[in-house]
């Protein structure tokens, strides 16, 4: 068997803070293939907190230590900023929640795009021009041409959306990080998003992190789920098992949720142990 | 309890709502779900005044609403909005925030009042002199319930009230939202963009689109899967998770 895509052992990310030390993440060990991989949880519990730790994105006095940090055999601890140029963005790439808050609002959405492709291919303007405009077509945008032109604040959130993952799939990356992806979205949009995605990981072999609060979304759309409870990933399934899961957790967030076509007078709680946390 | 006729507000040369009517009875809890810019934020902010409106009418129990809501209004009308961090004032403690409606309406015992609205929605005194930013979303959304319920309204419009909570939170403040209805007999109107929590919370709803209201139906049509357009039905399977088959349409 080859090695994983992305295996993590032992991962730590901690942060220095007057009332103490927090531990954003406390022993995550999991890893990766070529598939689609959702990591859920609630606010808090250390989810985004892991994938910024993979894209060395933790900045002082956050702390990140791990016994195995590893992107297809590269050792990701204690990269130099130069080394990680060649792997950020370019080959491990990462889709914020909120475009509106992610996109340069005083530049044309073409050129950040086209930013993305000469910056790691070297490109010539007119070649990253027409490869932008490919990608464009490729995220289902209708008319290219025009939204190439366009300042974020003139496409809808939707579209801002499929702006962005234009522009983290240019470079063409083997590892998509989607941080909620699709919760600023309208579920109708969301679908179309969703789609593309997996378009691009059944297509093109990516491997993808897909951070979610959305159990139901995730159990849909992804092939194995960690669930994450206070920075410790607590249980662990394939996707379309997520209902049978066994955790006092898991089994809490599932049952807490409003459903169609079950009347309860009330809704379940979740009585949240200590030793959840231990 | 609210009459809502052929209602229509403008937006520049945008309809944001079209001719919507509805009725909602005392004690009912009435929801309004849709996509955003359907329009179902707009409804409710027109009932309070905060947007004007280009045609139709609002009756509120046998009064018709002009432009100006009167100091009775605001007695039997409270508004929870979504954003818990964004409703609270800052630099306000939580006795001050909840303490303003009592002064504005000039109810006696201020202070028993502000002690009974924090123990009502599961807080408690040591609350009482906290700071926003010392509480949790899910909190911070039940102190905006408190100061919503304390100058003892019948009527409360609810907008998404709870989409800025984590699931675990939502159940706990639907929960005491639900309490809060059976033990004071108040009229909601909630406002989610969520069919499974309009669903749980509400009689009856009302589904939009672009503006217009395209169906009314009971929850329990809703269970049932029983829409009568096929745009509730698209709501329906969109909000089941992901669908490739949804994706083309």
């Amino acid at each position: 068997m080859s090695s994983p895509l992305l295996a993590i052992e032992g991962l730590n990310v901690s942060f220095e803070t007057r009332k103490g030390l927090v531990r954003a993440t406390r022993d995550v060990t999991w890893s990766m293939g070529r598939e689609k991989i959702a990591i859920v949880g609630e606010s808090g519990s250390g989810k985004s907190m892991s994938a910024r730790a993979m894209l060395g994105l933790i900045q002082p006095p956050g702390r990140v230590e791990a016994r195995r940090l590893e992107f297809d055999g590269i050792d990701l601890r204690g990269l130099r900023p130069k080394d990680w140029l060649a792997i950020r963005g370019r080959r491990i790439s990462m889709v914020m929640q909120d475009p509106r808050y992610s996109l340069n609002p005083v530049m044309t959405v073409g050129r950040q795009i086209a930013e993305a492709y000469v910056i790691h291919h070297g490109a010539t303007a007119a070649e990253a021009r027409r490869r932008s405009l490919e990608m464009l077509s490729a995220v289902h945008i209708r008319d290219p041409e025009r939204v190439f032109g366009a300042y974020p604040h003139e496409i809808s959130g939707g579209m801002g959306q499929r702006v962005m993952i234009a522009m983290m799939l240019i470079p063409e990356p083997e590892l998509l990080i989607a941080d909620e992806p699709t919760s600023a979205l309208d579920v109708t949009v969301q679908n179309q998003v969703l789609a593309i995605i997996d378009e691009m990981v059944t297509r093109r072999g990516m491997g993808l992190v897909f951070i979610s609060h959305d159990l139901g979304l995730v159990s849909s759309f992804c092939d194995r789920v960690l669930i994450m409870y206070a920075g410790r990933v607590v249980e662990e399934c394939a996707a379309r098992d997520l209902h049978k899961a066994s955790h006092p957790y898991t089994r809490g967030l599932l049952a807490c949720q409003p459903r169609l076509g079950e009347t309860t007078a009330e809704l379940a709680t979740l009585n949240r142990q200590a030793e959840w946390a231990r | 309890m609210i009459t809502v006729d052929r209602l229509s507000v403008r937006f520049g040369s945008a309809l944001a709502v079209r001719e919507a009517s509805f009725e909602v009875a005392k004690g009912e809890s009435f929801g309004l779900v849709g996509e955003s810019g359907s329009g179902k934020s707009t409804i409710l902010r027109a009932l309070t005044g905060l947007v004007d409106i280009a045609g139709g009418t609002m009756i509120l129990d046998g009064e018709a609403l002009g432009t100006k809501r009167s100091r009775r209004f605001h007695r039997v009308v409270q508004m929870v909005f979504q954003d818990p961090y964004g409703s609270l004032h800052p630099r306000h403690t939580i006795d001050r925030i909840l303490s303003e409606p009592c002064a504005i309406h000039g109810l006696d015992r201020p202070e028993q009042r502000v002690l009974g609205a924090l123990d009502d929605v599961g807080l408690g005194p040591s609350f009482r002199f906290r700071y926003p930013h010392q509480l949790s979303g899910g909190q911070r959304q039940r102190v905006a319930i408190a100061r919503a319920i304390i100058a003892e309204p019948q009527i409360l419009l609810l907008d998404e009230p709870t989409s800025a909570l984590d699931v675990s939170i939502q159940a706990e403040v639907l929960n005491l939202l639900a309490r809060l209805r059976r033990q004071r007999g108040l009229t909601y109107i909630l406002v989610s963009h969520n069919l499974a929590v309009v669903a749980h919370m509400c009689e009856r709803l009302a589904v939009m689109n672009r503006g217009e209201i395209v169906e009314q139906l009971t929850a329990a049509d809703l269970h049932r899967r029983e829409a009568g357009t096929e745009y509730t039905r698209l709501l329906m399977r969109a909000s089941e998770g992901y669908d490739p088959a949804l994706a083309s349409l």
